[in-house]
């Protein structure tokens, strides 16, 4: 890669002009946005950015040094979406963004490392798996004690943010197709996700178990990838839509109404490929009927009316707004909704419920410092409502808070809940 | 050019990690909420708390540098943008709600803290801080006491004024001061009084007592629709002459509710000419009988749709619309001004008349959503500045300033006069009242280095605009001649 060395944005998608003009300048959503929570400073405020985006796109000023450093500081959460009255697509700016920057500016060789070595081991399911006994092992000899004193701060970062390993999930398999309970209400296929399938198998166990006693056929296929969601956020165009087209391909030929995903993340991305691949005359098409059959589970099982029987369970419940569920899809009913179908379940809101926990795909490893502050941020929220559980729909929420919150609290995704409520069965 | 050792005596005042220097990063402080104006700054400094804010000054006063205090940077008026060559300090890392008293019912906060954070913090103990700008979930209280700020709900309880009761404040030599006190009867001048609504002109606030207030027990929200703005416009005179007095009276026309429905979807009637929005608070019973006056008087005047809000959620929701109906013009027009005056309530309707026609003429649309009780106008002038309409829009935005004036009303209800209206200035005031304001200024900051250029016309800043010959508004009101 050559450094480009005119000003401004290259010609391929730079952030519309349209898109730029929309942002009136009001500051609406600063006090929504995490960074500027932390530093309260104008470039890392969401109008801030933007502002800096269109100097960039008149050519006013050069993508490398403070542009690239306040983009890159970007969570990427999309909470100014959710707060700008003037509806700003800040998801499609800083999405044109990054591309440019992984094109034209040089990242420092330890920077190029360490990025190209998350993409190298997270999209990939078997890679992952090894990365599992690996980390068992070191779990075994408690190797993180040593990794906390001599381990540079973003791979102590991520070290930090493995959950306990538990191998016999980590290589377990999900069936291909579960049979709904009694007549079939809706046939969906599901992605079993590569961090999820991995770390979080249960939940995807949960899930079909769930969507079968709704009345939904539930397939699953084995020969699915990555969704592409990582690369997308991080502005590795090449790398998202590659696993976009997989994912759709894989997808697009079983005879479902619903494509069903328990991984806000995921869910976020796969509802943008009709963005992504829009310029893509082969593409195009496919990806928006792919698009518009997405759910997220717990959209599509509050679209359900509940028909399996719920057993009490006498709990306070916090529920943890996932950003690329709440912000990014506008789901945030939904999950409280199910929730509240278990009989003694009281569902309780989070203080500063809006702000992101720091996770935000990659950001905790590549910027640990603020996403440590958000963590703990996040952990403080949560411990003021003494919740006996913590319920979140996001893997990567699940790790981050995970980390901060120490083991207080115990963690869980809403199939999971609603997964024990429907056998009568204690929590995992 | 600010030299080396100005900075450096910056950066020891703050501390060099609370200086920002990057030409990048220095062009995101280039201008506030009215992105007309632009000036980038020389240096801005984020200083942690009171001592640095007053040593930063002090550096300032010393080297005969120009500075300006920025909050969120939401103001309409310019009054935080930069000077050339001069240093910004944010206060954007003082954010502190430093204590809640719930007996006295005051807090004491920092100047970062927004407007509506007072309340969240306050809201434990049944109370809340009543001035309620339409930006409060982002503005500061800095900025609030700056700008002597208001909002919907200050028809009922008054502007910032009435509800600030002491500040700490960096005076522009550096020297930190007590105005006010704790009581609300303070001896001797109100330099407190003074010092709000000041623009920043007079030095910077860094601690702030606010009063709080009890939640009322009952409150009543009602939206109505009317055939015209006039009709709008009679219901909020007769409720007023009926001797009460609504916690907030809003009104919006056609364009404003078309944007705020789009922005929030509050369930406003997207095709009603004018809409209000009215809220009663109080004891239950009065607010009660008074809810059912405003409604038979909103009968009278032929309202077609009364929707009241059942619950604190369609309160909301409705409140938000309104709220958000600046920014959610953004959604109607490419570009748009945010125009602030007031005449006297018995003017509206003919204020609004001669609005129309001025926007006719100048073939230009203006929305309106203003404070109706206090005949408070916001009138919102949209353009589209590629379409090279922006000229014709400010000439617009200003004319309609300057008719409120001609009404026997002012350039400002609470946006403040900045940057944007320092020339229109002596449309209201003769000369002898602004020489008074500019003595009363100079006592405070003799070398004019705190917010120099804002709200007090000069000959340089009114002079120095490009295109044709205007004659210069000093130069009408006989302070300057042209040689």
């Amino acid at each position: 890669m050559t450094e480009r060395t005119e000003p401004g944005f290259d010609a391929l998608h730079p952030p519309s002009r349209e898109l730029l003009d929309d942002c009136v300048h009001c500051g609406f959503c600063l006090p929504t946005c995490p960074t500027y929570q932390l530093w309260g400073e104008e470039m890392d405020s969401p109008r801030g950015r933007i502002y800096l985006m269109d100097l960039a796109e008149r050519g006013e000023i050069e993508l490398q040094g403070a542009f690239t450093e306040h983009i890159d500081a970007c969570l990427g959460c999309m909470a100014c979406v959710t707060a700008c009255p003037s509806g700003v697509q800040y998801n499609r700016l800083l999405e044109a963004t990054r591309p440019q920057i992984e094109r034209n500016v040089e990242r420092s060789r330890s920077d190029r490392l360490f990025r190209g070595g998350i993409f190298a081991l997270f999209p990939y399911r078997r890679r992952l798996r090894a990365a599992a006994i690996f980390g068992l092992v070191y779990q075994k000899l408690r190797l993180d004690r040593v990794a906390e004193r001599v381990l540079p701060p973003r791979l102590r970062a991520t070290q930090a943010l493995m959950p306990p390993v538990k191998l016999r999930d980590a290589f377990a398999s999900l069936p291909r197709r579960v049979k709904p309970d009694g007549p079939v209400r809706r046939r969906v296929a599901m992605l079993s996700g590569c961090v999820q399938d991995v770390f979080f198998h249960e939940v995807n166990v949960a899930t079909q178990r769930v969507l079968a006693a709704e009345g939904c056929e539930v397939l699953t296929p084995r020969d699915q990838g990555c969704c592409g969601a990582l690369g997308l956020h991080a502005g590795r165009e090449d790398h998202a839509t590659k696993h976009a087209k997989r994912t759709i391909e894989t997808f697009e030929k079983l005879p479902v109404d619903n494509i069903v995903v328990n991984v806000a993340g995921c869910g976020s991305s796969m509802k943008e490929y009709a963005d992504l691949l829009a310029d893509d005359p082969e593409w195009a098409e496919r990806a928006k009927s792919f698009s518009a059959k997405v759910r997220d589970v717990t959209e599509l099982l509050a679209e359900l009316e509940p028909r399996a029987k719920r057993h009490p369970m006498k709990a306070k419940v916090a529920y943890h707004d996932a950003c690329h569920l709440g912000h990014a899809q506008g789901v945030r009913a939904q999950p409280r909704a199910v929730l509240r179908t278990i009989p003694g379940l009281d569902v309780v809101d989070l203080p500063e419920a809006e702000l992101c926990c720091g996770s935000a795909g990659i950001y905790n490893m590549v910027q640990p410092e603020p996403a440590a502050e958000l963590g703990e941020r996040k952990a403080g929220n949560i411990r003021a409502v003494n919740p006996d559980l913590l319920v979140t729909a996001n893997p990567g929420c699940l790790l981050q808070i995970g980390r901060y919150l120490d083991g207080d609290v115990p963690m869980f995704h809403p199939v999971q809940v609603l997964d024990a409520s429907l056998r009568g069965r204690p929590l995992p | 050019m600010l030299n080396a050792a100005v900075r450096d005596a910056l950066a020891s005042a703050v501390g060099a990690r609370n200086v920002l220097s990057d030409p990048v990063q220095l062009r995101s402080y280039e201008c506030d909420g009215l992105t007309g104006f632009r000036q980038i700054p020389a240096l801005v400094v984020l200083p942690l708390d009171t001592e640095s804010v007053a040593a930063a000054v002090r550096v300032c006063h010393e080297h005969g540098v120009p500075f300006v205090a920025r909050g969120a940077g939401t103001g309409l008026s310019g009054g935080a943008m930069p000077v050339a060559d001069g240093v910004v300090i944010s206060l954007q890392r003082l954010r502190q709600v430093l204590e809640v008293d719930p007996v006295d019912r005051r807090a004491v906060v920092q100047p970062g803290v927004t407007n509506l954070d007072i309340t969240k913090a306050a809201a434990p103990q049944g109370l809340y801080y009543a001035p309620d700008p339409s930006s409060q979930q982002v503005c500061t209280i800095g900025g609030n006491v700056a700008e002597n700020s208001g909002g919907a709900h200050c028809l009922k309880y008054g502007f910032t004024t009435n509800h600030v009761l002491s500040m700490t404040v960096v005076l522009p030599d550096g020297e930190v001061v007590t105005l006010g006190g704790d009581t609300g009867d303070q001896l001797g001048p109100d330099l407190r009084g003074v010092f709000i609504g000041s623009e920043g002109t007079l030095g910077i606030v860094c601690e702030i007592t606010v009063r709080l207030l009890r939640v009322p027990e009952t409150v009543r929200t009602l939206l109505a629709d009317f055939p015209s703005v006039r009709a709008a416009g009679e219901v909020v005179s007769d409720i007023v002459a009926a001797g009460i007095v609504p916690a907030a009276v809003e009104m919006m026309d056609n364009l404003a509710i078309q944007a705020a429905e789009k922005a929030v979807g509050a369930g406003y009637t997207l095709d009603t000419p004018a809409a209000l929005v009215v809220e009663l608070d109080g004891p239950a019973a009065e607010c009660g009988s008074q809810f059912e006056q405003v409604k038979a008087i909103c009968d009278r005047h032929g309202c077609t749709r009364l929707h009241i809000a059942g619950d604190a959620g369609e309160r909301a929701k409705i409140w938000m619309g309104r709220k958000a109906a600046f920014a959610a013009v953004g959604r109607i027009s490419p570009d748009y001004i945010v125009q602030d005056g007031v005449v006297p309530r018995t003017r509206l309707a003919e204020v609004l008349g001669r609005i129309e026609e001025m926007g006719q003429a100048a073939g230009l649309r203006v929305a309106n959503v203003f404070h109706a009780g206090d005949g408070n106008l916001h009138p919102l002038v949209l353009f589209d500045e590629d379409a090279g309409e922006l000229e014709r829009a400010e000439e617009l935005s200003k004319d309609i300033a300057e008719l409120c004036v001609e009404l026997g009303g002012s350039l400002s209800g609470e946006h403040g006069i900045g940057t944007d209206k320092a020339c229109s200035m002596p449309r209201m005031f003769g000369v002898d009242d602004l020489a008074t304001m500019d003595r009363v200024r100079s006592a405070f900051d003799p070398g004019k280095l705190c917010n120099p250029g804002k709200l007090l016309p000069t000959p340089r800043l009114c002079g120095e605009r490009p295109g044709r010959y205007r004659p210069h508004p000093l130069e009408e009101a006989g302070v300057i001649e042209r040689l």
